[in-house]
């Protein structure tokens, strides 16, 4: 739950940030933003310097990596000395072997590329449906005029309340009635709905942000809505598409709860995560596997993040200050 | 005008992509139809090697899917114990493993998603299952019962029945009456297998003094299990109520015919607290008594085995499961000349047995011929002895009275299939197991919790738990 979560704090972020918007015109915004980053780079240089200011950097970077540090420690240590002593030990007693990672790639009945493999067919459709819903319908909130455009706008945004955990029972039974219960399909449809809210909301002030004067211009020029939208938006749009795919890429990938409720623990479309709970065996009794595991199915997330996320801190607040 | 046009274009853009996104799904399975005559008796030649399997039919082409909580490393055995009647019926054993079956199995039954068949962990379940989504649990098939009645104990069938309907099948069994320890050590020291309980404590008493002044106990406990928490100290609790005040006692226990705080209940854990709470006797290995209580139960027995090589275990007995066999770490032999072994938690006197036990149930949830026959071959001799061959490494009985001994893999199988078999052993449930929810899984973990990290006196726990009985 941790990734919905995220969401919730991503979002109220943004809502702040909007709400300190005013209305000034678009010269004057990118003007006084300019000095102000300037001002506020110096600022953070001689803050930099302060060797206490760097000291305490260091302290909390330390203090926050730990346990990861610990995780990693353990998922090379030998199942006796897990049991035995904390990770610590491995100061005085340094004992390493790679037979979890073994175990936990290999020791099941199905190998662990099984699920990778599932993980890849849940999550890349998760990600890609909902944001092509999601950019048409930010597209027509943001540039199509229509009545009772903002009361729908509103009531979208305010399904991002909506606990996915009351809708579990309900979606099942439809997705059984449609005869779709033991497929691909009820994960992925699930997840689009989940995303939705946030995606459109995000995907729509971001597009609003883009100078009206551009579009006009284009429109003028003689291009319809679609040709605006492709020619004109999309290629603007790419910081904030790459930073909502991160999000809903993470919280797919990390998801549990979705995929166990509706794809149920079938080795043909059960992902990672659903692997990784079963690992520890039937009573528990192989809980060393944990960290091995962990570590495993962390290598994709960090992957993506690392590569994307110079798009991550900028989509998210080019999307949130309004034009 | 244009912007009109533009409109519905954008639209067929979205439904196309949603198009061609279906058009890679996989078809969702098709449900088996159900037919008759699956269990008609077989035309032509049997296959050799299915002489056994010829009274289930043919059922080619048919599909039973199974849900239960064992998962990895035991379901490959439990798959592999299928093979030959899948091969000789044609039918296809669909097998789906889940730690999160309990929570899992009511939403799916009521989305209408149940599995044909599902291995329920304790007859509370069935009976809740059967109270709240009346019509879904199929009554077990004439073939089962009759395969039950012939092969099964009365009592067995009785934790399959609800309301005088039978529903389940017993599967596999567990035995929680075992204590362990180091065969070495007890060379060692010369100390013998107590056969009664007081021999048991005269023996603690001997490692407490032959070991004073180190840091080795006579015994060590663990009752940490994330949300379950506790359900360790309450099987302890259930063995040892089983010694001071008898099956019958026990049976009223359960069944509320007396309170839980009645004196012998009371009694029962006064005998817990005098090993389990006594600091000259606990926790070895771990530290004081309190630690009993955030000791994970699946490493707590881990210090009867030497830390290192040539170290003195710094813990010499422990109470647990035989299913506790998986636990101790890989590459541990499991042998009366190995690193550890087990002997039955003695009773009264030598000839006293009670044994503590669990076991899973098979329950239906489709009315078809290929299900009641799966439901009758898991209660089979034919499957007991199957599963005991498939199960290489040991670590797996069941109470089938068919099940040949000679065919389980480890001596403790035998060991634990021997005491099961005993005519003079007693068998009782998991009492929490049997006990409402808000006690079983509830009130009675969280106190014996208390019972451990708060010192809380066992007058207060039984109390406590009484109250909370609904």
């Amino acid at each position: 739950m941790s990734a919905d979560n995220s969401h919730a704090s991503a979002t109220s972020a943004v809502a702040a940030d909007v709400s300190g918007g005013g209305p000034v015109s678009d010269a004057a915004l990118v003007a006084a933003s300019e000095t102000k980053v300037t001002r506020r780079a110096r600022r953070l240089r001689q803050g930099m310097q302060n060797p206490w200011a760097s000291l305490a950097a260091v302290i909390i970077a330390v203090l926050w990596t730990i346990p990861t540090v610990g995780l990693l420690v353990t998922s090379f240590r030998p199942e006796a000395d897990i049991d035995r002593s904390g990770w610590w030990t491995i100061v005085t007693n340094p004992n390493f072997t790679l037979d979890n990672y073994e175990q936990a790639l290999f020791g099941g009945g199905n190998n662990l590329a099984t699920y990778f493999v599932n993980s890849i067919v849940i999550t890349l459709p998760s990600v890609v449906i909902p944001i092509s819903i999601a950019l048409l319908a930010a597209y027509a909130f943001a540039w199509i005029p229509f009545k009772g455009r903002d009361v729908l706008f509103v009531a979208i945004f305010a399904l991002q309340i909506v606990p996915i955990q009351v809708t579990l029972i309900p979606l099942l039974t439809q997705y059984v009635n449609w005869g779709i219960g033991r497929s691909f399909w009820p994960v992925w449809l699930s997840h689009t709905m989940f995303a939705l809210p946030l995606a459109i909301f995000l995907l729509h002030n971001f597009m609003k942000e883009i100078p009206a004067s551009l579009v006009e211009a284009a429109r003028v020029d003689g291009a319809g809505h679609v040709k605006i939208f492709f020619r004109v938006l999309l290629p603007l749009l790419v910081p904030a598409i790459a930073s909502f795919a991160i999000f809903q890429f993470l919280w797919v990938w990390n998801d549990l709860l979705v995929s166990l409720t509706f794809a149920g623990g079938r080795a043909a479309v059960a992902p990672l995560t659903v692997r990784l709970a079963e690992m520890v065996g039937t009573r528990g009794g192989d809980w060393f596997l944990l960290s091995a595991g962990a570590f495993i199915a962390m290598i994709v997330p960090m992957i993506v993040f690392l590569s994307l996320q110079r798009y991550f801190v900028r989509g998210l607040l080019a999307g949130s200050v309004k034009g | 005008m244009s912007t009109r046009k533009s409109t519905v274009a954008v639209s067929a853009i979205a439904a196309s992509l949603l198009l061609a996104l279906g058009a890679c799904a996989p078809d969702p399975e098709a449900n088996p139809t159900t037919g008759t005559g699956g269990s008609a008796a077989p035309t032509g030649e049997v296959k050799a090697g299915c002489e056994d399997y010829a009274v289930y039919g043919d059922l080619s082409g048919k599909t039973v899917s199974v849900y239960t909580s064992i998962v990895e490393v035991e379901q490959a055995d439990q798959e592999e114990s299928y093979d030959q009647f899948e091969e000789c019926t044609g039918a296809t054993i669909e097998y789906e493993g889940s730690r999160e079956f309990e929570a899992q199995l009511p939403i799916r039954i009521e989305a209408g998603n149940a599995p044909d068949i599902a291995y329920l962990p304790q007859p509370g379940l069935l009976k809740t299952l059967v109270t709240n989504y009346p019509g879904k649990v199929i009554p077990a098939s004439e073939g089962t019962a009759a395969n039950v009645d012939k092969f099964f104990s009365p009592s067995w069938k009785d934790y399959g029945t609800v309301d005088d309907t039978f529903y389940a099948a017993p599967l596999g069994a567990n035995m929680k009456s075992f204590v362990w320890y180091n065969p070495s050590l007890f060379k060692d020291k010369g100390y013998a297998i107590p056969t009664t309980w007081d021999e048991m404590l005269t023996l603690t008493d001997k490692i407490t003094a032959d070991f004073s002044g180190t840091d080795t106990k006579a015994w060590c406990a663990g009752i940490e299990s994330g949300d379950a928490t506790g359900w360790p100290a309450t099987d302890w609790v259930e063995d040892v109520m089983l010694r001071t005040a008898g099956p019958e006692v026990y049976d009223q226990w359960v069944s509320h015919d007396i309170p839980f705080n009645d004196p012998q209940v009371v009694a029962a854990l006064d005998a817990v607290g005098d090993i389990l709470k006594d600091p000259t006797r606990v926790n070895g290995g771990f530290g004081d008594v309190k630690t009993i209580a955030t000791q994970a139960w699946n490493s707590a027995g881990t210090p009867v085995l030497p830390a290192a090589e040539g170290e003195t275990p710094k813990c010499v007995l422990h109470r647990a499961a035989n299913f506790y066999q998986t636990n101790w770490p890989t590459g541990t032999t499991v042998a009366e000349d190995g690193d550890v072994f087990a002997f039955y938690l003695p009773g009264k006197t030598a000839d006293d047995k009670p044994v503590l036990g669990g076991g899973e149930f098979v329950a239906a949830f489709r009315d078809a011929p290929e299900v009641a026959a799966f439901q009758a071959f898991l209660a089979s001799d034919t499957w007991a002895n199957a599963k005991a061959k498939a199960t290489e490494g040991g670590g797996w009985v069941s109470a089938n009275s068919g099940l040949d001994v000679n065919n389980l893999a480890t001596d403790f199988d035998k060991l634990a299939a021997s005491v099961l078999g005993d005519k003079n052993s007693v068998i009782r449930f998991d009492a929490s197991d049997l006990m409402p929810a808000e006690v079983g899984a509830g009130s009675f973990w969280r106190e014996m919790v208390k019972f451990f990290a708060e010192d809380k006196s066992s007058q207060d726990v039984a109390d406590a738990i009484e109250k909370t009985w609904p």
